[in-house]
């Protein structure tokens, strides 16, 4: 019934196991369509399970608009929304094509992704590079500075580091950078400060070696000192390389994937392969930066979920005291709890990361959606909140859970598909 | 510049001698901490058949030190720095995969244990028996509706189970009782409000000293009366093991009775046995009497409501709960068993009353005690056995009445009255309005789980009828016994200060209490001497075995799941058990069809 496992607790456990052997390495950075084929016609990527262009928030909206700008499929936003709104552009979900994108999640052709490669299934996964805070693509902007930080991206930034990268050879080992970065402080979802310092320290020596001008590399290197959050894309690429090669086990009730696009939450389970079980997206509730409320945040978004798919971000709460308070909980005892909460639904502990402020407890390790419908412990997710609007930007930051909806729906259909139960009434 | 030869000559002989009994071993891209490593390193290093041992990463600095350590292997030079590298030197290839199993268990298992001695609290059955992998017991607390699917979850994880929980459907409590005795364990209840396990109070019980009397009852209030006596008599216990009260019921076959019996024959430190329960089904009594008469043990027993008159070899029948806790602590002392345990001078204090106050009130949170009342009183009327009345009324009888406020129907919506003053004061105020009554006869039981100062939260009311009373020109006497020790969490002697403060009548029973009720109104309850006649069929002495669950069960201190309400976990932590409190709720927020597809994705 569950392939070549006698129950689904083998299966639930053939994935993990897979988790905790993965081999992640970052590899490369190239143009998105140079891996992705589908990225050679007019296709934006997007955040989370499908949507309709109707149906995006507008901070989504901006972003295609912005993308449309930077491929140059339009000469200014007005003809960009108009081609948008008549069905011009395709839309794909990232996560249908091996990438993962952070809050919109758009992503074009042109934009450099990260390629992190899982050499424990061979598999690769694609993300953008993280474009700091500020007036940035992924929360809706599209201003002449964002178009011109893109172009700098592909011209630049990308070629650098993959030049750097070239010279290291054999990539680099993600697993030992993000196993450090837990014992630092860091949840890599919010907090992603000690990622970022070790993905510098570590690329900067090949940097320097490569044959890029001076003021590349100096401006290079000055951005990545810059940008707090840069190494949350690269943990949102392994993330999706070593889920992916965990869900090449298709049988369970482990959560493989949970993303939101603005309209809808989504999530995938081992057992049911690709399909999506949706339901409503929630509102991140948080601390809001100065001038910004509860009212003007936009409804939950981004592919960065997987990162608590894998089991840390708001997961690994307890490892980043850090970040506890911006992000909504009190203190130690309320990290604590919120770990100690998120275990209950998880199978078991990743001892790859080993957090020092739980007893050394290793990360969570894979989300039993039994056990979340079970106990009605909805996964809680780290997030930033963007606003409503497209174009201002990040406004705050907080926590959100995932909807139980989701798992009720995935659960009882694996069990329909088992035949184990009959379908319900409608 | 002579010697380096001859190092090089003695370290490739080291090496070939050697590198028969070297395993290496690496785990690659498998980062660890050096700390955490150097712990490992100790603990496998105390294995058996390990001659030595190193794990370090694979750097060139921590590959030098495996060569200064003697442990360098060809191996290791081809190891990364983001390896992790075991080199292991053994007799026997066999360790090889001990080592290996350990290295990984290590691994999965860093938490360090905490120093904290609080409890730790789940949502789930398998978080809680991580918490409390030696857990022994669950105590359940849940909506009487969830208790038995939760109680297997118990038995299916080889634990003993306390329900506390009431509203389990007699059907539900003959199978989970099967299959714990199949399985070698205990379930007590459902319904079952006092256990002591070991020195450990559960539930609603008093915290009592230790000794060599082991109880067995189907009655809360009543293992709570004779355990409190005892302790107030000099005496101590052992176990007090609640069986519920439908046990002893046909249906159920004193299923859990047998087995407790059985386990207190064979405890050690168990010397006299008590048996506590309303009168049983005439088959399963007799199966009961049956084995305590084949075990070498003294035994006492009590079936409330009965009037015995005569002891049966080693066999002791009491008719009250203090005679029985006398009897057994005479008994667990060796001292001779008296004739007559009535024969003391019972101070009546002297009354003045109206020509219509007639009656007593008796007003009880304690189920049993209430019994015990009801009992009696209609012996003292003459009115021979009690029958149960309508609306928890164990007595209704020439304007007489005795109540049970824990009765099924006050505690709907509402707190139990060992809990909650209120109903208490409110029946309090309806029998002051009764012309007849002249006494208010009443229990405080103390302990765990009751009103941490229900003598201050009745006071107020007591006061208040008393002043209506004499305003009206008549005395209302309050006659009361608290139940508990001075070893309870609540204060027993400022619990008694107040009441007396207050003009209560107090005595150290609930026997006295009664007996003193019914003199102020001249009413005697004669108790004839108790003679010792043979059994009447002397029962071979027959060698009883019980499991080693329950063996196990008995000789320890209770590590108990507590599933439901949290502060039945203060009890177990502060008297030597463990505990780790399981936040229940139901299954799938109670939704039927998830509850089904859980149900067949197991």
């Amino acid at each position: 019934m569950y392939g070549q496992f006698k129950t689904i607790d083998e299966a639930n456990r053939a994935v993990i196991d897979k988790v905790v052997s993965s081999s992640p390495f970052l590899v490369d950075v190239v143009p998105a369509k140079s891996v992705i084929k589908e990225l050679n016609g007019k296709v934006l990527l997007h955040a989370g399970p499908p949507i309709k262009w109707e149906n995006m928030t507008s901070p989504m909206q901006g972003s295609c608009v912005g993308a449309t700008l930077f491929e140059g499929w339009a000469t200014n936003s007005d003809e960009a929304f108009a081609m948008l709104k008549n069905g011009e552009i395709e839309f794909i979900p990232c996560h249908h094509v091996d990438a993962v994108g952070p809050m919109g999640g758009i992503t074009s052709g042109s934009m450099p992704v990260l390629v992190v490669e899982n050499r424990d299934g061979g598999n690769r996964a694609y993300c953008t590079m993280n474009e700091g805070i500020g007036a940035v693509l992924r929360f809706g902007a599209y201003s002449q500075e964002v178009i011109n930080r893109l172009g700098w991206f592909r011209d630049v930034l990308g070629p650098v580091i993959a030049k750097a990268l070239k010279v290291k050879g054999d990539g680099l080992n993600v697993n030992v950078a993000m196993a450090k970065a837990i014992t630092m402080g860091d949840e890599f979802h919010q907090r992603n400060i000690a990622g970022s310092l070790i993905f510098l320290k570590d690329i900067a020596p090949y940097i320097i070696q490569t044959d890029a001008t001076d003021k590349d590399k100096q401006d290079v290197i000055k951005f990545l000192a810059d940008t707090d959050q840069f190494f949350l894309n690269i943990a949102m690429a392994t993330t999706k390389a070593v889920m992916d090669t965990a869900r090449t086990v298709q049988h369970g009730t482990v959560v493989t994937a949970m993303c939101r696009n603005g309209y809808e939450f989504g999530i995938r389970i081992a057992g049911m392969g690709d399909q999506w079980f949706t339901a409503p997206v929630n509102t991140p509730q948080g601390l809001f930066f100065t001038g910004y409320d509860q009212d003007m945040a936009c409804p939950d978004m981004g592919d960065s979920a997987i990162t608590e798919t894998f089991g840390v971000g708001g997961f690994a709460m307890i490892a980043a005291p850090g970040v506890t308070r911006f992000v909504g909980a009190g203190g130690m005892d309320d990290a604590v709890k919120t770990s100690n909460e998120m275990m209950e639904i998880c199978i078991d502990h990743n001892s790859n990361f080993s957090i020092p402020t739980w007893d050394f407890k290793g990360s969570c390790l894979g989300i039993d959606a039994r056990k979340v419908v079970e106990t009605g412990i909805e996964p809680v997710i780290n997030t930033g909140i963007a606003h409503k609007e497209a174009g201002v930007g990040q406004i705050g930051a907080g926590t959100v859970r995932a909807p139980l909806a989701c798992f009720e729906k995935a659960i009882d259909a694996y069990a329909v598909k088992l035949g184990l139960i009959e379908p319900a009434a409608e | 510049m002579l010697y380096i030869p001859a190092y090089y000559e003695s370290e490739k002989y080291i090496k070939e001698v050697r590198s028969l009994m070297l395993y290496t071993i690496i785990k690659e891209n498998s980062y660890q901490d050096s700390v955490n490593l150097m712990l490992l390193t100790n603990k496998i290093s105390t294995m058996d058949g390990i001659n030595k041992v190193q794990i370090m990463m694979g750097t060139p600095a921590n590959k030098d030190i495996f060569k200064t350590a003697g442990l360098h292997t060809e191996e290791l030079e081809k190891a990364a720095a983001n390896d992790m590298c075991i080199v292991v030197d053994t007799d026997s290839e066999d360790k090889i995969q001990e080592v290996l199993d350990e290295v990984d268990q290590y691994l999965n298992n860093q938490a360090i244990a905490g120093s904290k001695e609080e409890f730790e609290t789940v949502r789930t059955w398998d978080k809680a028996l991580k918490a409390l992998p030696n857990a022994n017991i669950a105590l359940i607390s849940t909506p009487g509706q969830y208790a038995a699917e939760e109680a297997e979850k118990a038995l299916d994880n080889d634990m003993h189970v306390l329900i506390f929980s009431d509203n389990v459907s007699i059907e539900d409590e003959r199978r989970i009782k099967e299959k714990a005795h199949e399985k070698g364990l205990l379930v007590m209840g459902p319904d079952c409000g006092t256990e002591i396990v070991s020195g450990v109070p559960l539930a609603f019980a008093n915290v009592v000293k230790q000794g060599n009397i082991g109880i067995v009852g189907a009655s809360g209030t009543g293992i709570q009366e004779v355990t409190v006596q005892i302790d107030r008599l000099g005496g101590g216990v052992t176990h007090a093991i609640g069986t519920g009260g439908r046990d002893l019921s046909d249906k159920i076959g004193a299923i859990t009775m047998l087995d407790a019996i059985k386990g207190l024959a064979n405890h050690k430190q168990t010397e006299v046995i008590t048996l506590i329960s309303k009168p049983p089904a005439k088959e399963v009594r007799d199966e009961v009497v049956q084995l305590l008469q084949s075990v070498s043990k003294p035994v006492v027993a009590i079936f409330l409501g009965e009037e015995p008159h005569a002891h049966e070899g080693n066999f002791y029948y009491a008719n009250t709960l203090e005679e029985t806790a006398a009897i057994s602590v005479d008994l667990a002392k060796g001292n001779a068993v008296k004739a007559n345990y009535y024969q003391y001078n019972l101070e009546v204090p002297a009354v003045d009353l109206k020509p219509e106050q007639k009656t007593i009130k008796g007003l009880y949170s304690g189920g049993t005690l209430g019994y015990e009342a009801a009992t009696l009183i209609s012996r003292g009327l003459g009115l021979g056995k009690s029958e149960h009345h309508e609306d928890g009324y164990l007595l209704k009888a020439n304007g007489f009445e005795v109540a049970d406020l824990g009765d099924d129907i006050y505690t709907q919506g509402k707190p139990h009255p060992m809990i909650d003053p209120n109903t208490r004061i409110e029946f309090f105020q309806k029998a002051a309005q009764d012309e007849q009554t002249a006494i208010i006869l009443f229990d405080v039981v103390l302990g765990y789980g009751s009103h941490e100062d229900m003598a201050g939260a009745l006071l107020p009311g007591i006061e208040k009828i008393q002043k209506a009373a004499q305003e009206n020109g008549r005395n209302i006497y309050f006659v009361a016994t608290v139940c508990g020790t001075d070893q309870d969490p609540q204060n027993i002697q400022e619990q008694k200060a107040k009441l007396e403060k207050a003009g209560v009548i107090l005595r150290d029973s609930n026997n006295q209490a009664i007996r003193t009720a019914l003199a102020m109104l001249d009413i005697k309850v004669e108790e004839a001497d108790k003679e010792v006649v043979p059994a009447k069929v002397e029962a071979p002495k027959a060698e009883i075995t019980i499991s080693s669950a329950i063996e196990k069960f008995l000789n320890e201190k209770p590590s108990v799941i507590n599933v439901g309400l949290k502060k039945f976990t203060e009890s177990i932590t502060a008297n030597g058990g463990r505990a780790v409190q399981f936040d229940w709720r139901p299954v799938a927020g109670g939704n039927e069809r998830m509850r089904k597809v859980l149900s067949v994705l197991r």
